[in-house]
């Protein structure tokens, strides 16, 4: 359906995942040309890719401020999650203490995993985002009670882009004696993180949220915490998460990462100008309203809900214009669910329906996002102009909920 | 020319998809996602039916060489079509869930959706035609008449129908599964589906129970006296003519004989009491814009597997009508839809109040 704009393809939804940099796929040729050996073998071909992976795990200790032995090879996000909850809740167990606090609108590797635990016989709290999307470390402290084995706060949200004040919770988690883990997917080479000086005992990431391959994250743990496995077998990562270790992926990760780090300062001023230009152009479409804090965001994020709008009809049309976009999070089916997230924060059915999020990259131009507020605009306007729903709120039949 | 198509996973949305294409359409495949496993009372976490239905139907969509989406109208099936099941068994009537999912979802909301992706027609695989006679829109039934879907399809208002196309409305059964077969669809063997898709047990009544959050209304047997016979589960776990699972001993079948949702009351008789000959119907649709005003002769089907009966109909006002069947009808059931037909023309229809 594409190419109807000479073949325009904007790519903003860099949230979904990232293109991968060059230089993390050069990085990655050699392991799956050359370098093929298994890190367990004794052999030189085995050595060669035992070194690789002492070395790419130094790399990401690095940028994340904790040594590299914290680090636990996953196949992503959402197992890094899930394995850092599991352990999390299994070291509780043991002390008799089965409470878990965390927020309404963090990632389904989070929330499915708290509700399997809550079928368990663990009570799980979920603090309120309210409506600009932000916790604030108090509601953590008051949370917080003398069984709690786990504070989960994501860093950024996946949807809205909020970041969360992870330092000071940490700062709370550490005082009060509880575990402190953040999902930091969608913040990990966006924004500056050092695990050490903010408090974080757990915090999963994922390559391919950072121009990264996709299939590979890792699970810090500080020192000291004992993971539980999911996956058992063979004694890769210490025992702690079996399976030949994915080499290659390794390799591009950690290259991405360093490469993100290094450019973040720079990056953040390009994003973040070229965000606030996206957000004031579409804040001029009638009834529609920005979700999320409007400064305490990702640089690169921007989320908009169109009043009278499905946003199934939007991204689809909008792929026809050369744009790749999101609305909602992606369901198993392929699908979009209304999103928990902007229910979350207070936004009613009808309204979280109709919800834009786009996610820039540095490969974003200027013009690049002058065409895409002018695509917005047609599409809100076509889709409005056909929809019963807009023809009941124009005509005062309904009431409009965004001014 | 474009056209959506709505498919459901089975192989006659699938073969319709592929005479589309054949006959020159643009197309576009889609899978409506109208409820989550929850709503069904299923696990989240077990892979549900519903998904693997909508893996056929992007399986079929790639050989077919066609765009495949899922639209999520979870939402609106809860609002409409959910909410008017769970309404009618509180009011002690058998609603007919797939009457209301052709109306208010296929060509309605997904019409809707085809409009805005710039799609000339909305596809089915249902077993009907469509024909166009002195300017109008006709609804006729499907030539195997063992197939026909048009009981399900009396909703249709001109303007839906000038937008809809049934490829299968001339083929048989036989003909389909063997194309579909031909053409290597994933789904070709599939069994037709049965159970009511947000029912995939038939227990009704948990689902309806796992939406209201509360028992359904409890009471007694009786007889036509008004003498009680023993408590039942609730009212939503019967429907007029049943006899099987009422757990009433007698020397004489029992059948439920009427459903009284103000007091509670199951009423239990003997197999004559079910029979009757006259039918009031509300929120009728007339397929065409020139109905009738008086009364008319014409065959009328009740429910779905049943054989049309011969009988005499009067209208009563804009859109409802009385009917007089010339035999004796068997549980004629509120809630379910009559359809009435001249030949194998659809003239409308409505629900039995």
């Amino acid at each position: 359906m594409n190419c109807l704009n000479g073949c325009r393809n904007i790519y903003i939804d860099n949230a979904a995942t990232t293109k991968m940099s060059k230089s993390a796929i050069n990085a990655m040729l050699p392991y799956l040309d050359g370098i093929y050996g298994n890190p367990s073998s004794l052999h030189s071909e085995g050595q060669k890719a035992a070194e690789a992976l002492v070395g790419a795990r130094e790399r990401i200790a690095k940028c994340l401020g904790c040594t590299s032995r914290d680090l636990t090879f996953t196949s992503g996000g959402s197992e890094a999650d899930n394995q850092a909850i599991v352990s999390a809740a299994r070291i509780g167990e043991k002390k008799g203490k089965k409470h878990i606090v965390s927020t309404a609108f963090e990632h389904h590797a989070v929330l499915h995993t708290l509700e399997r635990l809550k079928k368990e016989g663990f009570e799980i709290t979920l603090l309120d985002v309210h409506e600009n999307g932000l916790v604030t470390p108090e509601q953590v402290a008051e949370a917080i009670r003398p069984d709690t084995c786990l504070v989960t706060v994501m860093y950024a949200n996946n949807e809205i882009g909020t970041i969360q004040p992870i330092a000071e919770i940490g700062a709370i988690c550490r005082e009060r004696g509880v575990l402190f883990h953040t999902d930091a997917v969608q913040a990990v080479g966006h924004l500056k993180i050092n695990v050490t000086e903010q408090n974080i005992d757990m915090l999963s990431l994922s390559a391919h949220k950072f121009h990264g391959p996709k299939g590979i994250g890792v699970l810090y743990a500080r020192k000291g915490i004992p993971l539980t496995n999911l996956i058992e077998g063979g004694a890769q990562e210490r025992g702690k998460r079996a399976g030949t270790e994915n080499i290659p992926a390794i390799m591009g990760m950690a290259t991405a990462l360093e490469e993100a780090c290094e450019n973040i300062d720079k990056n953040t001023k390009k994003l973040t100008a070229l965000r606030d230009r996206l957000i004031s152009g579409l804040s001029e479409i009638p009834h529609s309203i920005l979700n999320g804090d409007a400064k305490k965001r990702l640089p690169g994020n921007v989320n908009f809900c169109f009043e009278g709008i499905e946003g199934e009809s939007l991204l689809l049309l909008l792929d026809d214009k050369g744009i790749c976009a999101s609305s909602g999070s992606a369901c198993t089916s392929g699908s979009l669910d209304p999103s928990h997230v902007l229910l979350a924060i207070g936004r009613v059915h009808d309204i979280a329906h109709g919800s834009l999020r786009l996610s820039l990259s540095e490969e974003n131009t200027e013009e690049e996002i002058e065409y895409t507020i002018g695509a917005v605009k047609e599409v809100v306007e076509y889709l409005r102009s056909i929809s019963p729903i807009w023809r009941d709120l124009s005509s005062g039949k309904k009431k409009f909920i965004i001014k | 020319m474009k056209a959506l198509i709505a498919m459901s996973g089975g192989v006659d949305s699938s073969l319709a998809a592929k005479l589309m294409i054949e006959r020159g359409f643009e197309c576009i495949g889609c899978t409506m996602k109208l409820y989550q496993n929850e709503d069904a009372g299923i696990e989240r976490s077990r892979t549900c039916c519903s998904l693997d239905d909508v893996e056929d139907a992007r399986s079929v969509s790639y050989k077919l060489g066609m765009p495949f989406y899922v639209f999520n109208f979870t939402q609106d099936f809860k609002n409409t079509v959910i909410r008017n099941f769970i309404e009618g068994y509180e009011k002690g009537v058998t609603p007919n869930p797939c009457i209301d999912c052709n109306r208010y979802m296929k060509f309605d909301k997904l019409y809707e959706r085809a409009k805005a992706l710039g799609c000339d027609y909305i596809v089915t695989g249902h077993y009907a035609r469509i024909e166009k006679q002195n300017g109008e829109y006709v609804l006729k039934k499907a030539l195997d008449e063992t197939k026909d879907q048009t009981y399900v399809l009396y909703s249709l208002t001109q303007e839906q129908l000038a937008h809809i196309q049934f490829p299968l409305g001339e083929m048989k059964k036989t003909q389909v599964r063997a194309l579909a077969e031909q053409s290597g669809f994933i789904n070709a063997n599939k069994p037709d589906s049965q159970d009511i898709c947000f029912v995939p047990d038939g227990d009704y009544a948990r689902v309806i129970e796992l939406h209201t959050g509360k028992k359904s209304m409890q009471g007694n047997f009786v007889d036509a006296q008004g003498n009680i016979l023993g408590r039942h589960k609730g009212i939503a776990h019967y429907t007029l003519g049943q006899r099987k699972g009422l757990g009433i001993s007698s020397t004489e079948p029992l059948y439920v004989c009427k459903i009284c949702s103000q007091s509670g009351d199951v009423v239990l008789g003997g197999g004559k009491e079910l029979f009757g000959n006259e039918a009031n119907v509300c929120d009728f649709n007339w397929i065409s814009p020139s109905s009738p005003k008086d009364t008319f002769r014409c065959k009328v089907k009740i429910r779905y597997r049943q054989p049309e009966q011969w009988a005499s109909v009067t209208p009563t006002g804009d859109s409802t009508v009385h009917i007089t069947f010339d035999d004796p009808q068997r549980a004629i059931t509120p809630g379910q839809a009559a359809v009435l037909y001249d030949g194998d023309t659809v003239l409308g229809g409505g629900t039995i109040k």
